[in-house]
């Protein structure tokens, strides 16, 4: 175990031996994997649902293919900038890390606003709601949950691009792993919906 | 973790007791508010047992009280009612597992004694640590409130299966302001500050043991955190996911787990339907199997602490040990239907539950006879902590039995939700677990205080309780074989019941007298904080390392980081001139 001069608790940025990771890193990993577990509780019981006849309709429900496809190409082109950030931060080009973390944010609020205005307000005018059927219902459930996910993402990058941001000055070794940490984080939010999409729009 | 312990300015009050990051002040407010729980949930039970030894008698001294102060649980004369015996019955399982053993077990203990077990400052993460508890807490509050609104508290057990749960309390009371939608609101805050804690607690001891301590030197203590993380971070998701679900049905009439033509009271139900009851309950036993190895692994833990520095000997195979908790941890994932064995389940799924259910019972077993080899040969000192560490292994042993008809699913045909599992699910909580967080607290007290705990008093609290524990919960057994079912207001009203009336009286009385007894306990931890005898850092002349720390330790833990030199249990070592060898000590420099 050692303890570099500017960390108290030991491994805060020196990875440990054993792992290779430095303690951030670890910890969300952990949580990914707790993550795992609850969005892999609710896929199954999407599959418990249908395989018991719970939604016997399923193939005529009435989600655009189309704007999940867009959706799904802004999520993916938002890991992608998130990557860019962190390797920018690394490289000492904190200039172009930072409008990356907000091409990532931006992108995050689209697909947000187009999942609230195009999809979610869209149905409730068709009178198609949470409790219309329960394919709706597991639909809404999971995608909302994916979606508070992303806001929490969003609040995360804008506080490391704006009031965090002076961390860069005082701690960069340490801000670079908490930019890396998101970065984890964000690629796991995309992940979901790499499977809420074929599950819900194309199967 | 950012450089702002570099300089030591001391904290106003509320950065220092309130909202600290330390995991010394985080434990103990871990330990007190879990302690007033498990206390207000004891006292929950104890008007319960009014109405079981006497139908529909008016509550005595507090039942005026309970007609004005709550809804729904006693009517004008101070009656217990009907729906205020299953509110009382739902709300003391959920106070007592999530709300107090589980806090005090892990969120107390594991947070104040395994950093100091392994050598650290403190947690991976202290403010994360500090946010776990700050999300407790509310989640608590709002499990307490839910008594004081129109409709009352859930009613619907501690298990919470639909569809009664979603249509509980549901017409003239708020949407979202009533019992069960408060009860899985409260949910997701204990699960959310669960999750949290894990992942401190798996960094923690991973990343932060200090130089020499291999995982083979760990004391057993750490190693029964360490599997009880696991189990928190992986097996609670499925709980929350469910709980949103069931938040849905509730609030927003989804039918996740509402079939379609459902009749409740006459009237069909307007839901979409098609939904699964079932699912629910494969969801929450995902989580609430695991969740009762939560609620053992950490008094394993303690017992294995305690018991190897009362015998002065090393904890008979502790390799053994070790391997036995972390097959335990993983077959604990793969057992859980076996509380749903009567729900028509083929015989091909109940043959595979029931299986590894089998399976599953020999690390326990292989725990205790190790604890039991331990005793063998040892010149045993019957400290305060080392009664209740003692009394625990016949405890969870019978505990631990009683649960094998149940795991078999022929005779869980006759036994399931009789009285017979309450017994066998009481033994292993009640005089198991918290027996051995009694023998914690008594054995650490001085670690955390500076003094120790008076020893009259202790044992003046260990004989009734465990002479009392044992006549609330045995006669269960004899209850439930004769078929009397669980959560029932008037058991009399059934023949059956009348016939085993005379037993339910004994868990009544018993019960009422195990309150009295645990009158020495609060005295003793009170009296003994402010003028207990004062100790030195070691008073029990212990090896591991929160020994070698002041008593109490301050901010940081350790003056001088210790190093590691052997493992954890070296008492009474051939050649040695004390008999005991401090893990932190050098060779050189032992006594």
């Amino acid at each position: 175990m050692s303890t570099t001069a500017t960390e108290v608790l030991p491994h805060t940025l020196t990875p440990h031996p054993v792992t290779g990771m430095y303690n951030g890193k670890f910890g969300l990993w952990l949580f990914l994997a707790s993550e795992i577990m609850l969005f892999g509780a609710l896929f199954s019981s999407y599959v418990l649902l249908r395989v018991h006849g719970a939604f016997p309709h399923h193939g005529e429900h009435s989600l655009s293919v189309k704007i999940g496809t867009i959706n799904t190409m802004i999520l993916i082109t938002s890991s992608v900038t998130m990557v860019l950030a962190w390797a920018a931060f690394k490289l000492n080009e904190p200039g172009k890390g930072r409008m990356f973390l907000a091409a990532t944010a931006l992108l995050a609020i689209a697909f947000l606003v187009i999942k609230l205005t195009l999809e979610y307000q869209h149905k409730y005018h068709e009178g198609i709601r949470p409790d219309t059927s329960t394919f709706y219902a597991i639909y809404y459930c999971m995608t909302g949950l994916h979606g508070l996910h992303i806001v929490g993402g969003v609040i995360v990058i804008g506080y490391f691009l704006l009031p965090g941001f002076g961390m860069w000055k005082t701690n960069p070794e340490q801000y670079i792993n908490r930019i890396e940490c998101t970065g984890l984080y964000w690629h796991f939010v995309d992940l979901v919906w790499i499977f809420l999409f074929p599950v819900f729009y194309l199967l | 973790m950012s450089s702002d312990h570099g300089h030591h300015h001391e904290p106003g009050f509320i950065r220092k007791y309130l909202f600290s990051v330390d995991h010394k002040v985080i434990g103990v407010q871990y330990a007190v508010t879990s302690l007033v729980f498990l206390f207000i949930g004891f006292s929950l039970m104890m008007i319960m047992r009014w109405q079981l030894a006497y139908p529909s008698a008016p509550i005595p001294f507090i039942g005026g009280w309970l007609a004005s102060a709550v809804q729904g649980v006693v009517d004008k004369t101070g009656t217990l009612l009907p729906e205020g015996y299953n509110a009382l019955g739902a709300m003391h399982g959920t106070i007592m597992v999530f709300l107090g053993v589980v806090p005090l077990a892990v969120g107390g203990f594991g947070n104040y004694v395994m950093p100091l077990q392994i050598g650290a400052p403190d947690m991976a993460f202290p403010r994360l640590n500090m946010a776990s508890y700050w999300v407790f807490l509310p989640g608590g509050i709002i499990m307490l409130a839910s008594f004081f609104v129109p409709g009352g508290a859930a009613n619907s057990g501690w298990t919470a299966y639909p569809p009664l749960s979603v249509t509980a309390n549901v017409t003239g009371t708020n949407p979202f302001w009533n019992g069960q939608t408060m009860w899985l609101l409260g949910m997701i805050f204990l699960i959310t500050s669960s999750l949290l804690g894990s992942v401190n607690f798996i960094v923690t001891i991973v990343h932060l043991r200090v130089k020499g301590l291999q995982l083979f030197r760990m004391p057993f203590f750490v190693w029964a955190q360490f599997v009880t993380a696991f189990l928190l971070l992986l097996a609670f998701p499925p709980l929350e996911a469910a709980g949103v679900m069931q938040l849905m049905d509730r609030v927003f009439d989804t039918s996740f787990f509402m079939p379609s033509g459902l009749v409740v009271s006459g009237q069909l139900q307007e839901y979409s339907g098609g939904g699964s009851p079932l699912l629910w309950q494969h969801l929450f036993w995902f989580l609430a199997h695991p969740e009762v190895y939560v609620l053992i692994l950490p008094a394993i833990g303690i017992v294995g602490e305690v018991i190897a520095n009362n015998t002065r000997k090393p904890l008979w195979g502790y390799r053994v040990l070790v391997y036995s908790i972390i097959f335990l941890g993983f077959m604990s994932f793969v057992v859980w239907a076996h509380h749903m064995f009567l729900t028509g389940m083929g015989t091909t799924l109940s043959t595979f539950f029931q299986t590894t259910t089998m399976i599953i019972s020999v690390p326990s077993v292989v725990i205790l006879t190790a604890f039991l080899l331990s005793l063998y040969g040892a010149a045993i000192r019957f400290t305060v902590p080392m009664l209740f560490a003692i009394a625990f292994l016949p405890m969870f042993a019978i505990g631990g039995l009683t649960g094998l008809p149940l795991g078999l699913s022929a005779s869980d045909i006759h036994l399931h939700d009789t009285y017979y599992v309450i017994g066998h699910f009481h033994y292993v909580v009640a005089p198991g677990t918290i027996m051995a967080l009694f023998a914690g607290i008594y054995y650490w007290f001085p670690k955390v205080t500076g003094r120790k705990m008076n020893d009259f008093l202790g044992k003046l609290h260990f004989w009734p309780t465990l002479i009392f524990m044992n006549a609330v919960f045995m006669p269960m057994f004899f209850v439930g074989l004769q078929g009397v079912s669980r959560r029932l207001w008037d058991q009399t009203s059934y023949v059956t019941g009348n016939e085993t009336h005379n037993w339910v009286k004994m868990s009544s009385w018993g019960a009422w007298m195990l309150g009295l007894s645990q009158l020495p306990f609060i005295i003793n931890f009170f009296y003994s904080a402010f003028a207990g005898k004062k100790v030195a850092a070691n008073p029990w002349a212990a090896t591991t390392l929160e020994w070698a720390a002041p008593s109490p330790p301050p901010h940081g833990n350790f003056p001088e980081v210790p190093v590691v030199y052997r493992g954890p249990y070296e008492y009474s070592v051939p050649g040695s001139r004390q008999d005991y060898s401090p893990q932190h000590v050098p060779d050189a420099k032992l006594a």
